[in-house]
């Protein structure tokens, strides 16, 4: 029996295709991806990400603990901040991405939903004897996300603070249609936009509120599909793809979020021998010359062998339509400008490896 | 959108539109409804002799990768080329303009095994 999020009923309401997703039924779809798709990267899009790990760290110990747990740095952290960080096994491979927030008077962790009951253990069975207290809010508490480039103006009017004075990757405590609500800078799409924070109770009276008001000037309520479009468009990583138990931060190109001058973190001798060597297989960004699209698991070939095999693949609207994918390849194919093959159903397809991301917003 | 009358449908999706020995072959708007955003449609090539209820190509929606499969028997005389630039004809006009393939009929008596559009509006509603 799969859970249900708060806005369930709001998915069903709405037309939404539901599929099981992390232990959640979850909408893939409403409209369509293409045109969820295009909402946000045009207007704005909604999306329930209420299936997400929400963990509450408090304590004084919170920011060193978690310091020798991650590979980004979280003690450096300002009030009100949020970080993209990692955890890894001792070989450096993924445990899960996650964002920290520094809040007010606690730490919120997001988590995968795929991963949030093994990141729970994981915090569980290296919880120092004192000095972090920890709060499992999976499923009892909310996250919506407005991303688009009219976000802030949709966003604005049910807000008491000014949305305009928040930074990229900040939050800001606050009230959305009186209810409070932890307001951050942060998505997953490759747009501006913002992710709120809130009671399960008060879900489905925001998200109604904000379709309501707003769905005459282009926000869509969007799925896990446009979803998954929109992150590879814009390069960003989805674990099971390009980040796994085996696939290190450092293969996946977010060396810039491994720091390595901290004293101590798990994964960390794995993670600079492998810095160090330069010679690990990594993940490229694959375009594809003709229609067909490639597809997680099919196999690259370079200079007539294999060379390694796609991690994700779609249609990218914002790219002309190309098909665009990211591959899991030896060093040499990884390099720009490399031609590929990529096998599907037996037939090899001509592809080049070009730099990440595909699509970049103009600021 | 109501399936068309005069069309044979099997259960599969397929809709074949039969003219003397020759049929025209597309997916149903339940198909195509269900696959979601199409961008890819791989067909049989022309001068192939495909049989009845065989995978002979794909459908490749946003998400998804699906087999497609012949409702009937016989050589590939025309495939619908224009799907190549515009595979979402197949989500627009899944009767008309997004048709697939063209068939020379190797076996008339199969169209008994398929449905008329009464039947086929039952099969998707069970």
């Amino acid at each position: 029996m799969h859970k249900r999020t708060a806005l369930h009923d709001e998915h069903v309401k709405l037309g939404g295709r539901m599929v099981p997703f992390g232990g959640f039924e979850m909408p893939v779809q409403y409209s369509s991806i293409l045109k969820e798709h295009d909402a946000v990267r045009h207007r704005a899009g909604l999306f329930d990400l209420s299936h997400m790990g929400q963990f509450w760290l408090s304590g004084e110990m919170v920011a060193g603990w978690a310091d020798t747990l991650t590979t980004n740095a979280v003690g450096t952290m300002k009030p009100m901040q949020a970080r993209y960080n990692l955890f890894c096994n001792d070989a450096g491979g993924t445990h899960d991405d996650t964002i920290f927030y520094r809040l007010e008077s606690r730490w919120l962790l997001v988590v995968n939903a795929s991963n949030a009951d093994k990141m729970w253990e994981h915090l569980i069975a290296n919880r120092p004897a004192s000095g972090v207290e920890l709060e499992n809010q999976h499923g009892k508490s909310s996250l919506i996300a407005i991303q688009g480039p009219c976000s802030v103006a949709m966003l604005q009017p049910h807000v008491d603070v000014d949305l305009a004075a928040i930074k990229y990757y900040f939050c800001i405590e606050g009230r959305v249609d009186g209810v409070p609500a932890t307001i951050a800078r942060t998505g997953y799409t490759g747009e501006d936009g913002f992710e709120l924070f809130l009671s399960n109770d008060a879900a489905p009276t925001i998200w109604r509120a904000l379709l309501e008001s707003h769905r005459n000037e282009g926000l869509e309520p969007c799925g896990l599909g446009a979803r998954d479009v929109l992150r590879l468009e814009a390069g960003m990583p989805l674990y099971g793809h390009e980040l796994t138990e085996t696939i290190t931060p450092v293969q996946a190109g977010l060396t810039w979020a491994v720091k390595t001058a901290k004293p101590e973190f798990v994964g960390k001798e794995a993670l600079e021998r492998q810095i160090h060597g330069d010679d690990y297989s990594r993940i490229a960004g694959v375009v594809m010359d003709g229609r067909v699209p490639a597809r997680e698991g099919y196999v690259v070939w370079h200079d007539g062998r294999p060379v390694g095999s796609i991690r994700s693949g779609s249609i990218a609207p914002s790219l002309h339509n190309k098909n665009v994918a990211t591959a899991l390849l030896e060093k040499a194919a990884a390099t720009e400008g490399t031609r590929l093959d990529v096998e599907i159903r037996g037939t090899k397809h001509d592809a080049t490896v070009v730099p990440l991301p595909f699509y970049k917003r103009a600021k | 959108m109501a399936q068309p009358d005069g069309l044979l449908y099997s259960k599969e999706h397929e809709w074949v539109k039969l003219d003397g020995e020759d049929a025209t072959i597309g997916v149903t708007d339940y198909a195509q409804e269900s696959l979601g955003d199409i961008v890819y449609v791989e067909l049989p090539k022309v001068g192939t002799e495909i049989e009845q209820f065989f995978n002979v190509g794909v459908i490749e929606s946003v998400k998804a990768v699906s087999d497609l499969f012949t409702p009937m028997s016989g050589k590939v005389v025309e495939i619908n080329e224009t799907l190549d630039g515009d595979p979402a004809a197949v989500n627009r006009e899944p009767y008309g303009a997004g048709w697939l393939f063209k068939l020379k009929l190797s076996d008339l008596d199969e169209a008994k095994s398929l449905l008329n559009a009464a039947d086929y509006e039952k099969h998707t509603q069970g």
